[in-house]
Protein backbone atom coordinates (compact mmCIF):
# COMPACT_ATOMS: atom_id res chain seq x y z
CA UNK A 1 0.00 0.00 0.00
CA UNK A 2 1.32 3.37 -0.93
CA UNK A 3 0.72 6.65 0.86
CA UNK A 4 -1.61 7.68 3.60
CA UNK A 5 -5.35 7.07 3.64
CA UNK A 6 -7.43 9.93 4.95
CA UNK A 7 -10.31 8.70 7.11
CA UNK A 8 -13.15 10.68 8.63
CA UNK A 9 -12.69 11.21 12.37
CA UNK A 10 -15.72 10.31 14.47
CA UNK A 11 -13.78 10.12 17.73
CA UNK A 12 -10.16 11.18 17.55
CA UNK A 13 -7.17 9.22 18.83
CA UNK A 14 -3.50 8.70 18.03
CA UNK A 15 -2.79 4.98 18.12
CA UNK A 16 -0.61 2.36 16.54
CA UNK A 17 -1.27 -1.35 16.64
CA UNK A 18 -1.78 -4.74 15.13
CA UNK A 19 -4.77 -5.00 12.77
CA UNK A 20 -7.66 -7.41 13.20
CA UNK A 21 -9.96 -7.17 10.20
CA UNK A 22 -13.12 -8.70 8.79
CA UNK A 23 -15.64 -7.80 6.11
CA UNK A 24 -18.41 -9.14 8.39
CA UNK A 25 -20.21 -6.67 10.75
CA UNK A 26 -20.29 -7.52 14.48
CA UNK A 27 -22.74 -7.11 17.36
CA UNK A 28 -20.51 -6.50 20.38
CA UNK A 29 -23.32 -7.62 22.69
CA UNK A 30 -23.26 -11.36 22.25
CA UNK A 31 -20.16 -10.98 20.11
CA UNK A 32 -17.45 -9.45 22.32
CA UNK A 33 -16.36 -10.68 25.73
CA UNK A 34 -15.85 -7.50 27.75
CA UNK A 35 -13.75 -9.36 30.35
CA UNK A 36 -11.12 -10.45 27.82
CA UNK A 37 -11.69 -8.65 24.51
CA UNK A 38 -12.31 -11.98 22.75
CA UNK A 39 -14.73 -12.07 19.83
CA UNK A 40 -17.33 -14.66 20.83
CA UNK A 41 -19.90 -14.51 18.01
CA UNK A 42 -19.50 -18.13 16.96
CA UNK A 43 -20.87 -17.34 13.51
CA UNK A 44 -18.29 -14.56 12.94
CA UNK A 45 -15.02 -15.13 11.02
CA UNK A 46 -13.03 -13.51 13.88
CA UNK A 47 -14.56 -15.81 16.53
CA UNK A 48 -11.80 -16.64 19.05
CA UNK A 49 -9.57 -13.67 18.20
CA UNK A 50 -8.75 -11.13 20.93
CA UNK A 51 -9.23 -7.50 19.86
CA UNK A 52 -8.18 -5.78 23.11
CA UNK A 53 -5.62 -3.05 22.35
CA UNK A 54 -5.70 -3.76 18.62
CA UNK A 55 -6.96 -1.82 15.63
CA UNK A 56 -10.20 -3.51 14.72
CA UNK A 57 -11.41 -3.02 11.14
CA UNK A 58 -15.09 -3.91 10.65
CA UNK A 59 -17.58 -2.63 8.07
CA UNK A 60 -20.04 -1.70 10.86
CA UNK A 61 -21.76 -2.88 14.01
CA UNK A 62 -24.96 -4.84 13.79
CA UNK A 63 -27.52 -6.30 16.16
CA UNK A 64 -28.04 -5.18 19.71
CA UNK A 65 -28.23 -1.60 21.03
CA UNK A 66 -26.29 -2.98 24.03
CA UNK A 67 -23.20 -3.06 21.81
CA UNK A 68 -22.50 0.45 23.17
CA UNK A 69 -22.73 -0.74 26.79
CA UNK A 70 -20.38 -3.67 26.15
CA UNK A 71 -17.79 -1.31 24.68
CA UNK A 72 -18.15 1.17 27.56
CA UNK A 73 -17.54 -1.64 30.05
CA UNK A 74 -14.60 -2.84 27.92
CA UNK A 75 -13.03 0.65 28.08
CA UNK A 76 -13.47 0.67 31.86
CA UNK A 77 -11.76 -2.74 32.11
CA UNK A 78 -9.05 -1.96 29.57
CA UNK A 79 -10.20 -4.66 27.15
CA UNK A 80 -11.50 -2.43 24.34
CA UNK A 81 -9.79 -2.17 20.96
CA UNK A 82 -7.41 0.81 20.64
CA UNK A 83 -9.24 1.96 17.52
CA UNK A 84 -12.12 0.80 15.33
CA UNK A 85 -12.04 1.55 11.62
CA UNK A 86 -15.37 1.19 9.82
CA UNK A 87 -16.58 1.30 6.24
CA UNK A 88 -18.99 4.22 6.70
CA UNK A 89 -19.91 6.02 9.95
CA UNK A 90 -21.39 3.82 12.69
CA UNK A 91 -23.65 5.25 15.41
CA UNK A 92 -23.24 2.52 18.05
CA UNK A 93 -19.44 2.50 18.03
CA UNK A 94 -19.15 6.29 17.94
CA UNK A 95 -21.60 6.78 20.82
CA UNK A 96 -19.74 4.22 22.95
CA UNK A 97 -16.45 6.03 22.37
CA UNK A 98 -17.97 9.43 23.18
CA UNK A 99 -19.60 8.24 26.42
CA UNK A 100 -16.37 6.48 27.49
CA UNK A 101 -14.49 9.73 26.90
CA UNK A 102 -17.05 11.73 28.91
CA UNK A 103 -17.08 9.23 31.79
CA UNK A 104 -13.53 7.93 32.01
CA UNK A 105 -11.49 10.48 30.01
CA UNK A 106 -10.12 7.60 28.00
CA UNK A 107 -11.57 5.91 24.94
CA UNK A 108 -10.86 4.26 21.61
CA UNK A 109 -10.56 6.05 18.28
CA UNK A 110 -13.34 5.67 15.70
CA UNK A 111 -12.51 6.48 12.09
CA UNK A 112 -14.55 5.71 8.98
CA UNK A 113 -13.21 5.23 5.48
CA UNK A 114 -14.78 4.42 2.12
CA UNK A 115 -15.16 0.87 0.84
CA UNK A 116 -12.09 0.84 -1.37
CA UNK A 117 -9.83 2.15 1.39
CA UNK A 118 -11.37 -0.26 3.86
CA UNK A 119 -10.30 -3.19 1.70
CA UNK A 120 -6.77 -1.82 1.47
CA UNK A 121 -6.50 -1.29 5.24
CA UNK A 122 -8.00 -4.67 6.06
CA UNK A 123 -5.04 -6.41 4.46
CA UNK A 124 -2.42 -4.50 6.49
CA UNK A 125 -0.68 -6.03 9.52
CA UNK A 126 0.04 -2.90 11.57
CA UNK A 127 -1.43 0.57 11.23
CA UNK A 128 -0.98 4.00 12.69
CA UNK A 129 -4.11 6.10 13.11
CA UNK A 130 -3.43 9.81 13.50
CA UNK A 131 -5.47 12.30 15.50
CA UNK A 132 -6.62 13.85 12.19
CA UNK A 133 -7.91 10.52 10.85
CA UNK A 134 -4.90 9.82 8.65
CA UNK A 135 -4.09 6.13 8.49
CA UNK A 136 -0.80 4.64 7.36
CA UNK A 137 0.89 1.26 7.35
CA UNK A 138 3.66 0.96 9.89
CA UNK B 1 -21.87 21.95 7.36
CA UNK B 2 -22.43 23.30 10.84
CA UNK B 3 -24.87 22.32 13.51
CA UNK B 4 -27.57 24.90 14.14
CA UNK B 5 -28.67 24.62 17.79
CA UNK B 6 -31.92 26.09 19.12
CA UNK B 7 -31.87 28.42 22.12
CA UNK B 8 -33.20 25.55 24.29
CA UNK B 9 -30.39 23.29 23.04
CA UNK B 10 -27.84 25.98 23.91
CA UNK B 11 -29.28 26.55 27.37
CA UNK B 12 -29.23 22.81 28.05
CA UNK B 13 -25.62 22.70 26.90
CA UNK B 14 -24.76 25.66 29.12
CA UNK B 15 -26.11 23.81 32.17
CA UNK B 16 -29.07 26.15 32.69
CA UNK B 17 -31.32 23.10 33.15
CA UNK B 18 -28.92 21.38 35.54
CA UNK B 19 -25.90 19.11 35.20
CA UNK B 20 -27.82 16.13 33.79
CA UNK B 21 -29.18 18.25 30.94
CA UNK B 22 -25.68 19.50 30.18
CA UNK B 23 -24.20 15.97 30.26
CA UNK B 24 -26.95 14.52 28.03
CA UNK B 25 -26.91 17.45 25.59
CA UNK B 26 -23.14 17.42 25.24
CA UNK B 27 -23.23 13.75 24.22
CA UNK B 28 -26.03 14.43 21.72
CA UNK B 29 -24.20 17.43 20.26
CA UNK B 30 -20.97 15.44 19.88
CA UNK B 31 -22.98 12.77 18.03
CA UNK B 32 -24.72 15.36 15.85
CA UNK B 33 -21.37 16.92 14.94
CA UNK B 34 -19.68 13.58 14.26
CA UNK B 35 -22.47 12.61 11.87
CA UNK B 36 -22.86 16.00 10.23
CA UNK B 37 -26.43 16.71 11.37
CA UNK B 38 -27.51 20.28 10.63
CA UNK B 39 -30.02 20.59 13.45
CA UNK B 40 -31.73 18.77 16.29
CA UNK B 41 -35.40 17.79 16.35
CA UNK B 42 -38.01 17.12 19.08
CA UNK B 43 -39.01 13.64 20.12
CA UNK B 44 -42.13 12.93 22.16
CA UNK B 45 -41.45 9.40 23.45
CA UNK B 46 -38.49 7.18 24.30
CA UNK B 47 -37.67 3.53 25.00
CA UNK B 48 -34.63 3.10 27.21
CA UNK B 49 -32.37 0.14 26.45
CA UNK B 50 -29.69 1.50 28.80
CA UNK B 51 -31.50 -0.41 31.57
CA UNK B 52 -29.64 -3.60 30.57
CA UNK B 53 -27.01 -4.18 33.29
CA UNK B 54 -23.69 -4.89 31.64
CA UNK B 55 -21.32 -4.37 34.57
CA UNK B 56 -19.93 -1.50 36.66
CA UNK B 57 -19.87 0.95 33.74
CA UNK B 58 -23.60 0.82 32.96
CA UNK B 59 -24.45 1.06 36.67
CA UNK B 60 -22.08 3.99 37.14
CA UNK B 61 -23.57 5.74 34.10
CA UNK B 62 -27.12 5.29 35.41
CA UNK B 63 -26.36 6.33 38.99
CA UNK B 64 -24.31 9.33 37.90
CA UNK B 65 -27.30 10.59 35.89
CA UNK B 66 -29.80 9.82 38.66
CA UNK B 67 -27.56 11.54 41.24
CA UNK B 68 -27.51 14.62 39.00
CA UNK B 69 -31.34 14.60 39.35
CA UNK B 70 -31.84 13.65 35.71
CA UNK B 71 -35.52 13.38 34.74
CA UNK B 72 -36.95 12.14 31.48
CA UNK B 73 -38.75 14.94 29.64
CA UNK B 74 -40.96 12.61 27.57
CA UNK B 75 -42.87 9.39 28.40
CA UNK B 76 -40.17 6.70 28.52
CA UNK B 77 -40.59 2.94 28.74
CA UNK B 78 -37.92 0.77 30.35
CA UNK B 79 -36.36 -2.10 28.43
CA UNK B 80 -35.39 -5.37 30.11
CA UNK B 81 -33.04 -5.08 33.07
CA UNK B 82 -30.38 -7.46 34.28
CA UNK B 83 -32.55 -9.29 36.78
CA UNK B 84 -36.08 -10.56 37.46
CA UNK B 85 -36.54 -8.35 40.51
CA UNK B 86 -38.93 -10.72 42.30
CA UNK B 87 -37.84 -14.21 41.31
CA UNK B 88 -34.10 -14.14 40.69
CA UNK B 89 -33.39 -16.38 43.67
CA UNK B 90 -35.09 -19.30 41.90
CA UNK B 91 -32.28 -19.21 39.38
CA UNK B 92 -28.49 -19.30 39.17
CA UNK B 93 -28.13 -15.50 39.40
CA UNK B 94 -25.26 -14.50 41.75
CA UNK B 95 -26.39 -12.24 44.60
CA UNK B 96 -23.90 -9.50 43.74
CA UNK B 97 -25.13 -9.38 40.15
CA UNK B 98 -28.76 -9.18 41.30
CA UNK B 99 -28.00 -6.39 43.75
CA UNK B 100 -26.20 -4.25 41.15
CA UNK B 101 -28.68 -4.92 38.36
CA UNK B 102 -31.46 -3.95 40.76
CA UNK B 103 -29.67 -0.71 41.68
CA UNK B 104 -29.50 0.08 37.96
CA UNK B 105 -33.27 -0.48 37.66
CA UNK B 106 -33.86 1.87 40.60
CA UNK B 107 -31.69 4.55 38.99
CA UNK B 108 -33.84 4.56 35.84
CA UNK B 109 -37.02 4.60 37.93
CA UNK B 110 -35.65 7.62 39.79
CA UNK B 111 -35.24 9.34 36.42
CA UNK B 112 -38.95 8.81 35.78
CA UNK B 113 -38.89 5.84 33.38
CA UNK B 114 -42.08 3.78 33.43
CA UNK B 115 -41.14 0.39 34.92
CA UNK B 116 -42.31 -1.70 31.97
CA UNK B 117 -39.06 -3.77 31.91
CA UNK B 118 -39.77 -5.24 28.54
CA UNK B 119 -38.04 -5.51 25.17
CA UNK B 120 -41.49 -5.39 23.55
CA UNK B 121 -42.74 -1.92 24.61
CA UNK B 122 -45.03 -1.93 21.56
CA UNK B 123 -47.15 -4.49 23.47
CA UNK B 124 -47.90 -1.90 26.16
CA UNK B 125 -50.34 1.00 26.26
CA UNK B 126 -47.41 3.35 25.60
CA UNK B 127 -47.23 2.36 21.96
CA UNK B 128 -46.31 5.26 19.66
CA UNK B 129 -48.32 6.20 16.59
CA UNK B 130 -47.76 6.52 12.84
CA UNK B 131 -45.33 9.33 12.02
CA UNK B 132 -44.48 10.11 15.68
CA UNK B 133 -40.86 11.18 16.26
CA UNK B 134 -39.44 8.95 19.01
CA UNK B 135 -36.06 7.79 20.32
CA UNK B 136 -35.97 4.05 20.89
CA UNK B 137 -33.17 1.73 21.88
CA UNK B 138 -33.40 -2.11 21.68
CA UNK B 139 -32.81 -3.43 18.20
CA UNK B 140 -36.03 -5.45 17.83
CA UNK B 141 -38.15 -2.62 19.23
CA UNK B 142 -36.56 -0.11 16.85
CA UNK B 143 -37.39 -2.34 13.88
CA UNK B 144 -40.97 -2.81 15.09
CA UNK B 145 -41.58 0.89 15.81
CA UNK B 146 -40.28 2.01 12.43
CA UNK B 147 -41.62 -0.80 10.28
CA UNK B 148 -44.87 -2.03 11.82
CA UNK B 149 -46.09 1.17 13.51
CA UNK B 150 -44.51 3.69 11.15
CA UNK B 151 -43.14 5.80 14.00
CA UNK B 152 -39.76 7.44 13.33
CA UNK B 153 -36.65 6.50 15.23
CA UNK B 154 -33.00 6.22 14.37
CA UNK B 155 -31.24 3.02 15.47
CA UNK B 156 -30.26 4.21 18.97
CA UNK B 157 -27.60 2.59 21.11
CA UNK B 158 -27.79 2.29 24.89
CA UNK B 159 -27.01 5.57 26.69
CA UNK B 160 -27.99 7.74 23.74
CA UNK B 161 -31.65 6.78 24.31
CA UNK B 162 -31.66 8.20 27.86
CA UNK B 163 -29.83 11.36 26.71
CA UNK B 164 -32.62 11.86 24.17
CA UNK B 165 -35.28 11.22 26.82
CA UNK B 166 -33.75 13.77 29.23
CA UNK B 167 -33.51 16.52 26.60
CA UNK B 168 -36.40 15.49 24.29
CA UNK B 169 -33.97 16.20 21.43
CA UNK B 170 -32.07 14.12 18.87
CA UNK B 171 -29.86 14.89 15.87
CA UNK B 172 -32.10 15.34 12.81
CA UNK B 173 -30.76 12.54 10.68
CA UNK B 174 -31.22 8.94 9.59
CA UNK B 175 -34.66 7.39 9.85
CA UNK B 176 -36.16 10.50 11.45
CA UNK B 177 -36.15 12.01 7.95
CA UNK B 178 -38.67 10.78 5.37
CA UNK B 179 -36.13 10.70 2.58
CA UNK B 180 -34.04 8.04 4.34
CA UNK B 181 -36.99 5.69 4.82
CA UNK B 182 -37.12 4.42 1.24
CA UNK B 183 -36.27 0.78 0.59
CA UNK B 184 -32.77 -0.11 -0.64
CA UNK B 185 -32.90 -3.84 -1.29
CA UNK B 186 -35.74 -5.91 -2.74
CA UNK B 187 -36.33 -9.42 -1.39
CA UNK B 188 -38.86 -11.23 -3.56
CA UNK B 189 -40.49 -14.38 -2.18
CA UNK B 190 -40.79 -16.92 -4.99
CA UNK B 191 -43.27 -19.80 -4.78
CA UNK B 192 -43.37 -19.96 -1.00
CA UNK B 193 -46.44 -22.04 -0.03
CA UNK B 194 -48.92 -20.16 2.16
CA UNK B 195 -48.93 -23.00 4.67
CA UNK B 196 -45.23 -22.31 5.25
CA UNK B 197 -45.78 -18.53 5.37
CA UNK B 198 -48.36 -19.09 8.11
CA UNK B 199 -46.07 -21.26 10.25
CA UNK B 200 -44.92 -19.32 13.33
CA UNK B 201 -41.26 -20.10 12.61
CA UNK B 202 -41.38 -18.76 9.06
CA UNK B 203 -41.05 -15.05 9.86
CA UNK B 204 -38.21 -15.68 12.31
CA UNK B 205 -36.27 -17.48 9.57
CA UNK B 206 -37.17 -14.87 6.96
CA UNK B 207 -36.04 -12.13 9.38
CA UNK B 208 -32.70 -13.83 9.93
CA UNK B 209 -32.14 -14.10 6.17
CA UNK B 210 -33.33 -10.51 5.65
CA UNK B 211 -30.77 -9.30 8.19
CA UNK B 212 -27.95 -11.27 6.59
CA UNK B 213 -28.70 -9.83 3.16
CA UNK B 214 -29.67 -6.26 4.06
CA UNK B 215 -27.24 -5.62 6.95
CA UNK B 216 -27.70 -1.87 7.66
CA UNK B 217 -29.82 -1.12 4.59
CA UNK B 218 -33.63 -0.95 4.33
CA UNK B 219 -35.07 -4.19 2.93
CA UNK B 220 -38.40 -4.48 1.15
CA UNK B 221 -40.12 -7.87 1.08
CA UNK B 222 -42.55 -8.54 -1.74
CA UNK B 223 -44.67 -11.64 -2.36
CA UNK B 224 -45.82 -12.27 1.21
CA UNK B 225 -49.33 -13.48 0.42
CA UNK B 226 -50.45 -14.73 3.84
CA UNK B 227 -51.60 -12.29 6.54
CA UNK B 228 -48.86 -11.90 9.14
CA UNK B 229 -49.84 -11.49 12.80
CA UNK B 230 -48.17 -8.91 15.04
CA UNK B 231 -46.10 -11.70 16.54
CA UNK B 232 -44.96 -12.69 13.03
CA UNK B 233 -43.88 -9.09 12.38
CA UNK B 234 -42.16 -8.98 15.75
CA UNK B 235 -40.22 -12.15 14.85
CA UNK B 236 -39.34 -10.76 11.43
CA UNK B 237 -37.87 -7.57 12.88
CA UNK B 238 -36.04 -9.35 15.69
CA UNK B 239 -34.39 -11.75 13.24
CA UNK B 240 -33.37 -8.91 10.95
CA UNK B 241 -32.03 -6.81 13.81
CA UNK B 242 -29.92 -9.72 15.12
CA UNK B 243 -28.37 -11.09 11.95
CA UNK B 244 -28.11 -7.58 10.53
CA UNK B 245 -28.64 -3.99 11.58
CA UNK B 246 -32.15 -3.70 10.16
CA UNK B 247 -33.88 -0.71 11.77
CA UNK B 248 -36.65 -0.45 9.17
CA UNK B 249 -38.15 -2.97 6.78
CA UNK B 250 -41.13 -2.75 4.49
CA UNK B 251 -43.45 -5.69 3.89
CA UNK B 252 -45.41 -4.80 0.78
CA UNK B 253 -49.14 -4.81 1.41
CA UNK B 254 -48.75 -5.23 5.17
CA UNK B 255 -46.71 -2.40 6.74
CA UNK B 256 -47.88 1.23 6.78
CA UNK B 257 -45.26 2.79 4.53
CA UNK B 258 -45.51 0.03 1.93
CA UNK B 259 -49.05 -0.12 0.49
CA UNK B 260 -47.34 -0.85 -2.86
CA UNK B 261 -43.88 -1.83 -4.03
CA UNK B 262 -43.40 1.61 -5.54
CA UNK B 263 -44.37 3.35 -2.30
CA UNK B 264 -41.90 1.19 -0.35
CA UNK B 265 -39.07 2.42 -2.58
CA UNK B 266 -40.50 5.97 -2.73
CA UNK B 267 -40.44 5.74 -6.50
CA UNK B 268 -36.76 4.79 -6.72
CA UNK B 269 -35.24 1.61 -8.10
CA UNK B 270 -33.94 -1.10 -5.77
CA UNK B 271 -30.14 -1.15 -5.50
CA UNK B 272 -30.31 -4.96 -5.48
CA UNK B 273 -32.93 -7.65 -5.98
CA UNK B 274 -32.77 -11.08 -4.34
CA UNK B 275 -35.19 -13.89 -5.13
CA UNK B 276 -35.84 -16.10 -2.11
CA UNK B 277 -37.06 -19.66 -2.56
CA UNK B 278 -38.00 -22.38 -0.07
CA UNK B 279 -34.49 -23.73 -0.57
CA UNK B 280 -32.91 -20.42 0.56
CA UNK B 281 -35.17 -20.31 3.59
CA UNK B 282 -34.48 -23.94 4.45
CA UNK B 283 -30.75 -23.17 4.40
CA UNK B 284 -31.26 -20.09 6.62
CA UNK B 285 -33.33 -22.17 9.05
CA UNK B 286 -30.51 -24.74 9.21
CA UNK B 287 -28.02 -21.98 10.11
CA UNK B 288 -30.04 -21.10 13.20
CA UNK B 289 -29.35 -24.59 14.57
CA UNK B 290 -25.79 -25.29 15.72
CA UNK B 291 -25.77 -29.08 16.23
CA UNK B 292 -27.09 -32.32 14.76
CA UNK B 293 -28.14 -34.33 17.82
CA UNK B 294 -31.48 -34.51 19.60
CA UNK B 295 -30.24 -33.75 23.13
CA UNK B 296 -32.36 -31.18 24.95
CA UNK B 297 -31.78 -29.41 28.28
CA UNK B 298 -33.99 -26.35 28.05
CA UNK B 299 -36.75 -24.86 25.91
CA UNK B 300 -36.93 -21.05 26.00
CA UNK B 301 -39.67 -18.94 24.40
CA UNK B 302 -40.14 -15.19 24.49
CA UNK B 303 -37.51 -13.16 22.66
CA UNK B 304 -38.82 -10.59 22.07
CA UNK B 305 -41.01 -10.92 25.16
CA UNK B 306 -43.98 -13.26 24.87
CA UNK B 307 -47.25 -11.51 23.99
CA UNK B 308 -50.74 -12.18 25.31
CA UNK B 309 -51.58 -13.73 21.93
CA UNK B 310 -48.61 -16.08 22.21
CA UNK B 311 -49.80 -17.19 25.68
CA UNK B 312 -53.19 -17.84 24.03
CA UNK B 313 -51.54 -20.07 21.44
CA UNK B 314 -49.26 -21.87 23.89
CA UNK B 315 -51.82 -22.73 26.60
CA UNK B 316 -53.95 -25.18 24.56
CA UNK B 317 -50.82 -26.91 23.20
CA UNK B 318 -49.77 -27.77 26.76
CA UNK B 319 -53.15 -28.59 28.27
CA UNK B 320 -53.19 -31.95 30.02
CA UNK B 321 -49.52 -32.65 29.21
CA UNK B 322 -46.32 -32.67 31.27
CA UNK B 323 -42.90 -31.39 30.46
CA UNK B 324 -40.23 -34.13 30.47
CA UNK B 325 -38.62 -34.18 33.94
CA UNK B 326 -35.14 -33.54 32.57
CA UNK B 327 -36.16 -30.57 30.43
CA UNK B 328 -36.51 -27.04 31.75
CA UNK B 329 -39.21 -24.93 30.04
CA UNK B 330 -38.91 -21.15 30.36
CA UNK B 331 -41.05 -18.32 29.00
CA UNK B 332 -39.64 -14.80 29.20
CA UNK B 333 -42.13 -11.94 29.19
CA UNK B 334 -42.99 -8.58 30.69
CA UNK B 335 -44.98 -8.00 33.88
CA UNK B 336 -47.95 -6.56 32.00
CA UNK B 337 -48.26 -9.51 29.63
CA UNK B 338 -47.92 -11.95 32.54
CA UNK B 339 -50.66 -10.13 34.44
CA UNK B 340 -52.97 -10.14 31.42
CA UNK B 341 -52.31 -13.82 30.76
CA UNK B 342 -53.06 -14.56 34.42
CA UNK B 343 -56.35 -12.65 34.25
CA UNK B 344 -57.25 -14.48 31.05
CA UNK B 345 -56.76 -17.82 32.87
CA UNK B 346 -53.93 -18.87 30.59
CA UNK B 347 -51.23 -19.50 33.17
CA UNK B 348 -52.90 -22.50 34.88
CA UNK B 349 -52.12 -24.93 32.04
CA UNK B 350 -48.59 -23.53 31.82
CA UNK B 351 -47.91 -24.13 35.52
CA UNK B 352 -49.34 -27.65 35.37
CA UNK B 353 -47.12 -28.44 32.42
CA UNK B 354 -44.08 -27.15 34.36
CA UNK B 355 -43.41 -23.85 32.59
CA UNK B 356 -41.37 -21.30 34.54
CA UNK B 357 -42.13 -17.68 33.73
CA UNK B 358 -39.44 -15.02 34.07
CA UNK B 359 -40.23 -11.31 33.85
CA UNK B 360 -38.21 -8.06 33.62
CA UNK B 361 -35.29 -9.72 31.83
CA UNK B 362 -34.35 -12.62 29.56
CA UNK B 363 -31.95 -15.57 29.48
CA UNK B 364 -29.34 -13.46 27.67
CA UNK B 365 -29.35 -10.38 29.91
CA UNK B 366 -29.23 -12.13 33.28
CA UNK B 367 -27.06 -15.16 34.19
CA UNK B 368 -30.13 -17.17 35.23
CA UNK B 369 -29.72 -20.54 33.50
CA UNK B 370 -27.70 -23.19 35.32
CA UNK B 371 -24.18 -23.39 33.84
CA UNK B 372 -24.52 -27.13 33.10
CA UNK B 373 -27.03 -26.36 30.31
CA UNK B 374 -25.53 -27.43 26.98
CA UNK B 375 -28.46 -27.54 24.58
CA UNK B 376 -31.29 -25.08 24.19
CA UNK B 377 -34.31 -25.08 21.88
CA UNK B 378 -36.31 -22.02 20.86
CA UNK B 379 -38.65 -20.59 18.24
CA UNK B 380 -36.87 -17.22 18.47
CA UNK B 381 -34.28 -16.27 15.85
CA UNK B 382 -32.87 -13.77 18.34
CA UNK B 383 -32.33 -16.37 21.07
CA UNK B 384 -30.94 -18.77 18.45
CA UNK B 385 -28.59 -16.12 17.11
CA UNK B 386 -27.05 -15.00 20.42
CA UNK B 387 -27.14 -18.19 22.53
CA UNK B 388 -23.89 -19.78 21.25
CA UNK B 389 -21.81 -16.68 22.08
CA UNK B 390 -23.50 -15.53 25.28
CA UNK B 391 -24.37 -18.85 26.91
CA UNK B 392 -21.73 -21.06 25.32
CA UNK B 393 -24.49 -23.56 24.52
CA UNK B 394 -25.74 -25.29 21.37
CA UNK B 395 -29.11 -24.32 20.01
CA UNK B 396 -31.90 -25.91 17.96
CA UNK B 397 -34.40 -23.69 16.21
CA UNK B 398 -37.98 -24.95 15.74
CA UNK B 399 -41.59 -23.83 15.65
CA UNK B 400 -43.70 -23.33 18.78
CA UNK B 401 -45.26 -26.77 18.27
CA UNK B 402 -41.82 -28.34 17.72
CA UNK B 403 -40.67 -26.81 21.01
CA UNK B 404 -43.65 -28.16 22.96
CA UNK B 405 -43.45 -31.62 21.39
CA UNK B 406 -39.72 -31.79 22.13
CA UNK B 407 -40.21 -30.67 25.74
CA UNK B 408 -42.68 -33.51 26.27
CA UNK B 409 -40.48 -36.10 24.54
CA UNK B 410 -37.29 -34.97 26.29
CA UNK B 411 -35.44 -34.76 22.99
CA UNK B 412 -35.53 -32.57 19.89
CA UNK B 413 -38.37 -33.44 17.52
CA UNK B 414 -39.02 -31.18 14.54
CA UNK B 415 -41.64 -31.36 11.82
CA UNK B 416 -39.71 -30.85 8.57
CA UNK B 417 -42.67 -31.34 6.22
CA UNK B 418 -43.45 -27.67 5.60
CA UNK B 419 -39.83 -26.92 4.71
CA UNK B 420 -39.40 -29.59 2.01
CA UNK B 421 -41.00 -27.52 -0.79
Amino acid sequence: MAGVIQGRVLVAGDVEGEVLASTEPLSFWGGYDQTSGEIIDRRHPLSGCVAAGKILALPASRGSSTTAAVLLEAVRRGTAPAAIITDGADTFLTLAAIVADEMYQRTFAVVSVDTEDFETLASAERLHVGIDGSIDVV
Amino acid sequence: MTLDLSSKDRSLLAGEHGPAGRFAMSILVRMAEAFGAERMLDISQAHIDSTVYQGEATLEFAERLADMDARVAVPSTANVSGVDADNWQEWAVPGEWAEKAYRQMQAYERMGCTPTWTCAPYQTAMRPTLGQQIAWGESNAIAFANSVIGARTERYPDMMDICAAITARVPARGLHLDDNRAGDVLLRLVDIPEALQRDDSFCAVLGYLMGKIAQERVPVIDGFTATPSEDDLKALGAGGASAGAVALFHLVGHTPEAPTLEAAFRGRDPAETHELTVRDLRRARAELTTFDGDRLDVVVLGSPHFSLEEFRRLAPLLEGQRCHPEVLFVVTTGRMMRALAEQAGLLGPLREFGVKITVDTCILTTPMLPPEIDTLMTNSAKYAYYTPGLLDADVTFGSLEDCVRSAIAGRVERDESLWQG
